[in-house]
């Protein structure tokens, strides 16, 4: 018997639900193939067959899928529309399998199911079951398929919420390597702890985010990600906004940050995002105005694109964490954001990063 | 609208160069322009003495959304002590817009609230009658800038009405006045101006590409009119306007889904136009705009199968007049070529039958 091969391009919400879309076609019978990590020439595929204009992730997306196209019968490319009620992902991500289409050839056929759940009360199973037919009529296949596919997403969350990294995670949900309860290594006593906030195809992709997280960890920091706070805190802290956010993962972003802020363990805060992405710029912007407003807790703002080198990276990451140390060490005597430093002339100094202010804070007190 | 319910009504002066310096100093760096633009148009406005902000909002997927949530935040942090009302689509939920709309009128009837909705409504059917005038005869006329200078007085004129009969006769006006400005032959391009609403309308955002074709020689047709954004988001389309229709077939099987904004209605608008025979389409928007990248990507497809050259431009405080300039030259010569060998070939092929 012929196996069914079917791609998934190893980008976008892969980093949150490829444990659940492998174990589905696996089970059907299918043979799932993943492109291989982001490396330059699926970059630089990514750049070719995308518009020039779109951001990182997408290009990103489209590199994944010129790595698969002739190696697989299917991919699964579903229409990403919305993943939990009233809210969208990003409009890119309703327009994938069209941009697809448009752009990369030849491309094999497409499982673009829409995937919507702002609309009444459907789920996984209501798309998965959609795909599957693509290529099975055993309904009760597609109905067993889907129970192991729940569990297995299942225990990747469940390994998230203990802290567990994610491609670990995905890792141990797909079976790679056996579960176990230990999330971080214990990290040693009286480490920084940085909470890290960006879209998970970004913050999990080595390659794009050169190395950020495993960066952070040999600098001795603990990192701790959106993706370890649980669902139910995320929605509580996401509905303080006065009015309700409609990009999901904007909203994941706001939950976290908040309840980051209500916590005292961390010593700093970085936003991971990428140049051009339209949610982020008004996210990232409320996220580091509310940081701004919060003395205790700093933070920091990367915005990554194609460009992007790793010495500049290095050398912010290395300035940050020393910053974080010093802080530590000398708690009471650091101004915070935006408060005035007494130099020993007497003459006000304002630290921010408004350059008028500054010169605006001398010239009254003069 | 507004001063017809007896609210004092500070109008923002016109978009200018201090807007975006204002605007792009305390507007996110990566925000669309047009909240950049927008911002700069509070802070103006707020220095005419207006302390009250009304705005439009909108349930996303596009940025347009939640613009007034973060504008709010910022004006907090800059410290200036502005109210604002957001007029909330009323998907469902009647309930919130009429109380934002009563936090506005306070103790007025909701009859004349009814009345002076259709009268604003009504204003903007006008506006957008003139505009469209002026699209139409530019390209046509010796002396482009007379149409320019009428199209101005008859704004003003719409603007200070307070009656649909004063709306009607400005409009009557310009139309007779117009009739008789002098007029040159010659077959005329024509381009289709599809693309994000704001910058489609606000010349200021566009870098004025609307004059700059017209004076090229080019007839402009815009896809979009202001009549039916407002419809749209503040009516929820409950008002019958001749827009385009059947948006979702003339966009597939390019883009088979809403993206946010207006992305499918640009697919939609630029196949229209190819099936009208134009000689090219234009697409506009804001640099970053997420429902206009989508478009764009799959634009190539639709000038490929239906045979329409297509440019588009994403605008920002970044932009430069001269290169826009310089690409719609090079665009206009490419559709005159293009026009020139057709008819070559239409005519050979006539000769060989």
């Amino acid at each position: 018997m012929i196996v069914i091969r079917i791609g998934i391009p190893r980008a976008l919400l892969y980093y949150m639900y490829f444990p659940l879309w492998r174990a589905f076609f696996t089970e059907l019978g299918a043979e799932v193939v993943v492109s291989p990590g982001t490396n330059k020439e699926i970059l630089d595929a990514g750049l070719q067959s995308a518009l020039n204009e779109a951001c990182l992730p997408v290009k990103l997306f489209f590199g994944h899928t010129a790595a698969l196209a002739d190696k697989v019968d299917y991919l699964f490319v579903p229409r990403l529309i919305s993943i939990e009620p009233k809210a969208y992902i990003c409009p890119k991500f309703m327009g994938l399998p069209d941009m697809l289409r448009a752009r990369i050839n030849p491309l094999p056929s497409l499982i673009d199911v829409s995937v919507d759940f702002s609309r009444g009360n459907r789920d996984w199973y209501s798309v998965l079951s959609l795909a599957g037919r693509q290529i099975t009529s055993d309904n009760n296949l597609i109905r067993k398929a889907y129970s192991s596919a729940r569990a297995a997403q299942d225990l990747f969350q469940k390994q998230l919420e203990a802290e567990t990294p994610v491609l670990e995670a995905i890792k141990r949900a797909t079976g790679k390597r056996a579960p176990d309860r230990g999330g971080q290594a214990a990290a040693e006593p009286g480490c920084l702890c940085i909470a890290l906030l960006g879209h998970p195809y970004n913050i999990y992709d080595d390659y794009i985010s050169m190395n950020l997280i495993q960066r952070l960890r040999s600098l001795g920091v603990r990192v701790i990600t959106a993706d370890c706070v649980p669902q139910q805190t995320i929605a509580e802290q996401a509905s303080r906004l006065p009015k309700k956010l409609f990009w999901t993962l904007g909203r994941k972003m706001v939950g976290a940050a908040h309840a980051f802020y209500d916590s005292s363990r961390f010593d700093g805060m970085i936003y991971l995002s990428s140049f051009g992405c339209g949610p982020e710029s008004l996210v990232g912007e409320l996220i580091a105005r509310w940081a701004r407003r919060r003395p205790d807790l700093p933070f920091m703002l990367l915005t990554i694109d194609e460009h992007s080198g790793t010495a500049g990276m290095i050398t912010r990451l290395e300035a940050f964490t020393d910053m974080l140390k010093r802080r530590r060490k000398r708690e009471d005597h650091l101004p915070a954001h935006g408060q005035p430093v007494y130099s020993s002339q007497g003459v006000a100094v304002q630290t921010g990063d408004r350059p008028g202010a500054a010169t605006a804070y001398l010239q009254e007190n003069r | 609208m507004l001063s017809r319910l007896g609210i004092a009504l500070v109008l923002p002066p016109p978009t200018s160069r201090k807007t975006v310096e204002l605007g792009v100093r305390h507007a996110p760096e990566f925000a669309c322009f047009p909240l950049k633009l927008n911002l700069g148009n509070f802070l103006e406005a707020r220095e005419l003495g207006a302390d009250t902000i009304l705005m439009a909002g909108g349930i996303g997927p596009c940025r347009f959304g939640y613009y007034a949530e973060v504008q709010r935040e910022i004006l907090a942090d800059l410290h200036v002590p502005m109210e604002m009302v957001v007029l909330e689509p009323p998907a469902g939920d009647w309930g919130a817009f009429k109380a934002g709309v009563r936090s506005l009128i306070g103790g007025r009837s909701w009859w004349d609230v009814l009345k002076a909705i259709r009268f604003a409504w009504y204003k903007a059917r006008a506006i957008d009658a003139v505009e469209a005038e002026v699209l139409y005869l530019r390209p046509r006329l010796f002396e482009p800038q007379r149409v320019e200078e009428l199209c101005r007085e008859a704004l003003g004129r719409l603007d200070a009405s307070g009656s649909r009969q004063e709306l009607d006769h400005a409009v009557g006006e310009f139309r007779r006045t117009t009739r008789g400005l002098p007029r040159r032959s010659g077959a005329l391009l024509r381009v289709g101006l599809v693309g994000e609403i704001f910058t489609v309308l606000e010349p200021y955002a566009n870098y004025d590409i609307e004059r700059h074709l017209g004076l090229l020689g080019v007839e402009v047709t815009r896809g979009i009119f202001l009549s039916e954004w407002i419809n749209e988001h503040l009516f929820g389309g409950l008002l019958r306007v001749h827009g385009l229709e059947h948006v979702e077939e003339l966009a597939a099987p390019y883009l088979n889904a809403f993206v946010g904004g207006h992305g499918r209605e640009t697919v939609a608008a630029t196949v229209h136009f190819a099936r009208q025979h134009y000689d090219g389409v234009v697409q506009v928007a804001p640099f970053t705009c997420m429902p206009e990248i989508v478009a764009h990507s799959v634009l190539p497809a639709v000038a490929r199968d239906q045979e329409i050259p297509t440019l588009s431009f994403y605008l920002d405080e970044q932009s430069g007049i001269a290169g826009i300039v310089t690409r719609l030259e090079a665009f206009v010569d490419l559709m005159t070529a293009r026009r020139s060998r057709r008819g070559k070939q239409e005519a050979a092929g006539r000769k060989r039958l």
